[in-house]
């Protein structure tokens, strides 16, 4: 049973770190900066404009630059034959807490806006290659679930064996985590400290926005003297925690709440709108389909489990037929890992809404490309089989929205990074135990 | 009960145990007491029937009689009973009800809440005398959840943080009552050596064993402990027999009195007692380690004192796969799901089931979970993109553990005479995409809802 508890620790996802070992042998080779690769042969699932049984993909310049059953290629191109096998966008996993090692939480205060987790990111973590060799290609790296108002969070690619500023989606939004519910209880709870309970959640939260109001409105009146030729306004003190709520009100970040219970949404939502921000999505959600409406009215998003209940007791009322009972009333919802095994595997999990509730098969693949790419915010980038989109690409061994699909190659912006049939770790761009 | 004697090092030293004759005995009288429940026979007509023992049969018949399969075959081989239900289940495939070879079903309802667990007592590593079924919760919720995906029997385990942390029962997912439920009691004992089990939390906190050292010290104390008290039960019998043997005026020794006292029986030892049908190689150990070193330990350990043992998990003994086969004993592998170690390659676990078949070592799959018991299968269908046949795989949840748990005469195959334990499922049972329709336990149709069904019909407004 040690596997199951380990995952539901509060700090999921304690990535194994060979440091010494990785660092000889990082980054053999670095990948193209032009290239030109002709994938055909391919039942091209593109996620927006259905499946093209014999069709091709045309990638230059990392980008992906024509889609169809007749694409042309310059003769110098790189030709990849699929085979006849499934070809899908790179999934996208909107909920992980990879390659940073134990640093998740910073379980000191419930309010620690000013965390980034850049500053914990570690680009070696072997986490990372394993999740590419399952086909995933861009993540988003949260705070924990300890705080009520977590971290800044980044969104990496699997460029696994590059350095760390090369792993980092150039031009994605920023991201900060909020939580709320059981953990942020437990850890505070549990050493006497506000919050305890729900009340002390939400109030703890309310009074760091308040005090993040009233921060901006000092930095706003002395821009304003600034600009209206003041020579004596004195600027404010910067503080880098209410600099961090100032930037929530004013939109800059994109708020990601941790959130399990029906009427936490609502709650969230009415703050939302007591403050003037949006929530961008709630993660976990697993009552979402109590309260679908509620949520979809909102344009916020889900970003889910397939299956997980029981595990505690916020999530005891979790059902399988979530994500699709709140699909089919509007909610965007996308299924996340917020786990280094299921990272390994999303697609088995999208796969699963097929299943339960009849997800067709672009709408179960949407929930692990697109829809998590929105979350995320970088679904004009990546996500869909689209001309002018990232080229991050899988090519698949089976057929993906299965038990058995297992990705045989991966590519990300154009170069392949992961490729089954090599030996050793079956990366082009990473030499150790090659 | 079946056969448990195959996996045996060597040949059972001693028949005598008063007290696990009487367990051997109180299983087999359970295992009985659910065949009556069918009511009327039931005949699956035009399925595709995966029978594991004889292949696949499709547009298949199969006949459900008196709780038992009274006929598998092609429609001409088979004869429905006068007033037997007929259920077309064209386009469906059938298949017998997986087993799960070690799940915490009944021992926990929420993870994080203590007050809902029964997982394992940690107040000592040594823990024989422990029986998941004094702790068993038929009504658990998470049961019905996984009875919905097709899994219809499985091993209860304690969770594996003491070395030897309780015995293990074999349970039927279905039944008015726990004693219905749990089919075979004590059938098997965990032991733990994958160094989980030593109390090294902190520097400060660490107490005996704290090492690896420690933890084989003290198994192999209690096991010579063990020993020790059946010696004096055996002396004590002796004595007990001599006494009585003694005429009533012995004139030799009249003057010593308190010699004509009868012999005190030795105090009883609930943890030497419950190690017994073990150290007889009456039932197997079920023999944990993850690492090539822990392995090689534990399989020293079990032979050491002569246990009949079968493997568990495994999951980072790769370069010692040759010596796994050689062992000749079966293997619960997994979960796949662990994580490869850093230097390893991503797929090193996935693989190991297909390698491990690959040499003739018979395996079977387990959850080792509890709320999600039903993704039994799955596990099997990811092994199989990793080297493992689909045949192997599908055995692996079905007739490898039937064996494995000495209940092949009664599971783990579509074959007359087996217990009706049977699921009917839209295609592939080891795909995501399947849902189970009908589950048939003692050839009972059981009810296809759980409480997460009930939410799902309750918030669609049904």
């Amino acid at each position: 049973m040690s596997h199951t508890v380990l995952r539901f620790r509060l700090g999921p996802v304690l990535g194994l770190v060979l440091a010494s070992c990785l660092a000889a042998a990082q980054q053999s080779s670095s990948p193209p900066s032009h290239n030109e690769v002709l994938i055909k042969n391919a039942v091209v699932m593109t996620v927006t404009h259905g499946k093209i049984p014999n069709g091709s993909v045309f990638i230059k310049d990392g980008k992906i630059a024509a889609v169809g059953e007749n694409v042309t290629a310059p003769a110098g191109a790189t030709v990849v034959d699929a085979g006849g096998k499934y070809l899908t966008p790179g999934i996208v996993d909107s909920h992980s807490h990879i390659a940073l090692d134990e640093d998740v939480n910073e379980a000191t205060s419930p309010i620690t806006p000013h965390m980034r987790m850049i500053d914990a990111f570690d680009y070696q973590d072997k986490a990372i290659y394993r999740g590419l060799a399952g086909g995933v290609t861009t993540s988003l790296l949260l705070h924990g679930s300890a705080n009520m108002i977590g971290g800044q969070a980044i969104v990496i690619k699997h460029k696994y064996g590059l350095n760390r500023d090369a792993m980092l989606f150039p031009g994605a939004p920023a991201s900060i985590k909020f939580a709320s519910g059981e953990n942020p209880k437990r850890v505070y709870g549990g050493r006497d400290q506000l919050p305890s309970t729900r009340m002390g959640n939400f109030a703890v939260q309310r009074e760091a926005l308040i005090q993040g109001q009233e921060y901006m409105r000092d930095w706003d009146d002395y821009n304003k003297k600034v600009k209206n030729g003041d020579k004596d306004a004195k600027p404010p003190k910067r503080d880098l925690k209410l600099e961090a709520l100032a930037d929530v009100l004013r939109g800059k970040l994109m708020v990601q709440i941790h959130c399990y219970r029906a009427d936490e949404f609502l709650t969230e939502i009415a703050m939302a709108h007591e403050f003037g921000y949006k929530i961008r999505a709630f993660h976990h959600a697993l009552e979402a389909y109590k309260v679908p409406d509620k949520i979809a009215a909102e344009n916020i998003g889900i970003a889910t489990f397939s299956d997980w209940w029981g595990f505690k007791h916020e999530a005891w009322d979790a059902i399988p037929w979530n994500p699709v009972m709140s699909m089919r009333k509007g909610v965007r919802v996308a299924i996340k890992s917020d786990s280094d095994d299921f990272a390994r595997r999303l697609n088995q999990e999208a796969a699963k809404t097929m299943r339960y509730g009849g997800a067709t098969e672009d709408e179960a693949l949407k929930m692990i490309t697109l829809n998590a790419a929105w979350i995320v915010g970088v679904d004009d980038r990546v996500g869909s089989i689209d001309v002018g989109k990232d080229a991050d690409v899988v090519i698949w061994d089976g057929y993906p929205l299965s038990s058995y699909g297992v990705p045989n190659k991966v590519f990300i912006d154009g170069d392949v990074y992961f490729d089954r049939s090599l030996p050793g770790y079956g990366m082009p761009h990473y030499a150790g135990g090659q | 009960m079946g056969e448990l004697s195959i996996f045996r090092l060597e040949p059972s030293a001693k028949p005598w145990s008063r007290i696990s004759l009487v367990l051997v005995i109180v299983s087999a009288v359970f295992f009985t007491t659910t065949l009556s429940a069918q009511q009327k026979p039931v005949v699956l007509k035009a399925g595709k029937l995966l029978t594991i023992t004889h292949g696949v049969i499709e547009n298949g018949v199969l006949v459900m009689e008196n709780g038992k399969i009274t006929a598998v075959g092609p429609p001409a081989g088979a004869n429905a009973p006068a007033n037997a239900q007929v259920i077309d289940v064209t386009g469906m495939t059938v298949y017998p009800g997986l087993i799960d070879s070690e799940t915490a079903l009944g021992l926990t309802e929420i993870s994080a809440e203590q007050s809902t667990n029964d997982l394992v007592e940690l107040s000592d590593e040594i823990m024989p005398h422990m029986h998941v079924y004094d702790a068993f919760h038929a009504e658990s919720e998470l049961i019905p959840v996984a009875r919905l995906n097709g899994i219809t029997n499985a091993i209860v385990a304690p969770n594996d943080h003491d070395t030897l942390p309780g015995q293990d029962s074999f349970i039927q997912l279905y039944g008015n009552s726990a004693q219905e439920m749990l089919t075979i009691r004590d059938i098997a004992m965990p032991l733990n050596f994958t160094g989980e089990q030593r109390r090294n939390e902190s520097w400060d906190k660490r107490k005996y064993p704290s090492t690896r050292m420690g933890m084989a010290a003290q198994l192999r104390q209690a096991f010579l402990d063990a020993q020790e008290y059946v010696r004096n039960q055996a002396d004590y019998e002796k004595k007990k027999a001599d006494f009585a043997a003694k005429p009533a005026n012995d004139s030799v020794k009249d003057k010593d009195k308190t010699k004509k006292q009868p012999p005190t029986p030795p105090k009883r030892d609930l943890k030497a007692e419950a190690l017994l049908p073990y150290l007889e190689g009456k039932k197997p150990i079920v023999l944990a380690a993850e690492d090539a070193s822990d392995l090689e330990t534990a399989v020293s350990l079990a032979r050491e004192f002569n246990l009949k043992f079968v493997l568990n998990h495994i999951s980072y003994s790769q370069p010692v796969l040759d010596y796994v086969a050689s062992l000749k004993v079966p293997v619960i592998v997994g979960p796949i799901y662990e994580n490869p170690k850093p230097n390893e390659r991503y797929d090193a676990v996935y693989s190991l089931p297909g390698q491990l078949v690959k040499r003739g070592v018979k395996i079977a799959f387990a959850s080792y979970d509890a709320h999600n018991v039903r993704n039994l299968p799955y596990q099997a269908g990811f092994a199989s993109a990793f080297g493992l046949s689909y045949d192997e795989a599908l055995k692996a949840i079905t007739i490898n553990p039937a064996e494995i748990w000495g209940v092949a005469d009664k599971l783990g195959s579509l074959d007359v005479g087996k217990l009706a334990n049977v699921v009917v499922a839209t295609g592939d049972p080891l795909d995501v995409k399947t849902d189970v329709k009908q589950v048939y336990i003692g050839g009972e149709a059981v009810s296809m809802t759980s409480r997460q069904t009930q939410l799902r019909d309750q918030y669609s407004g049904k």
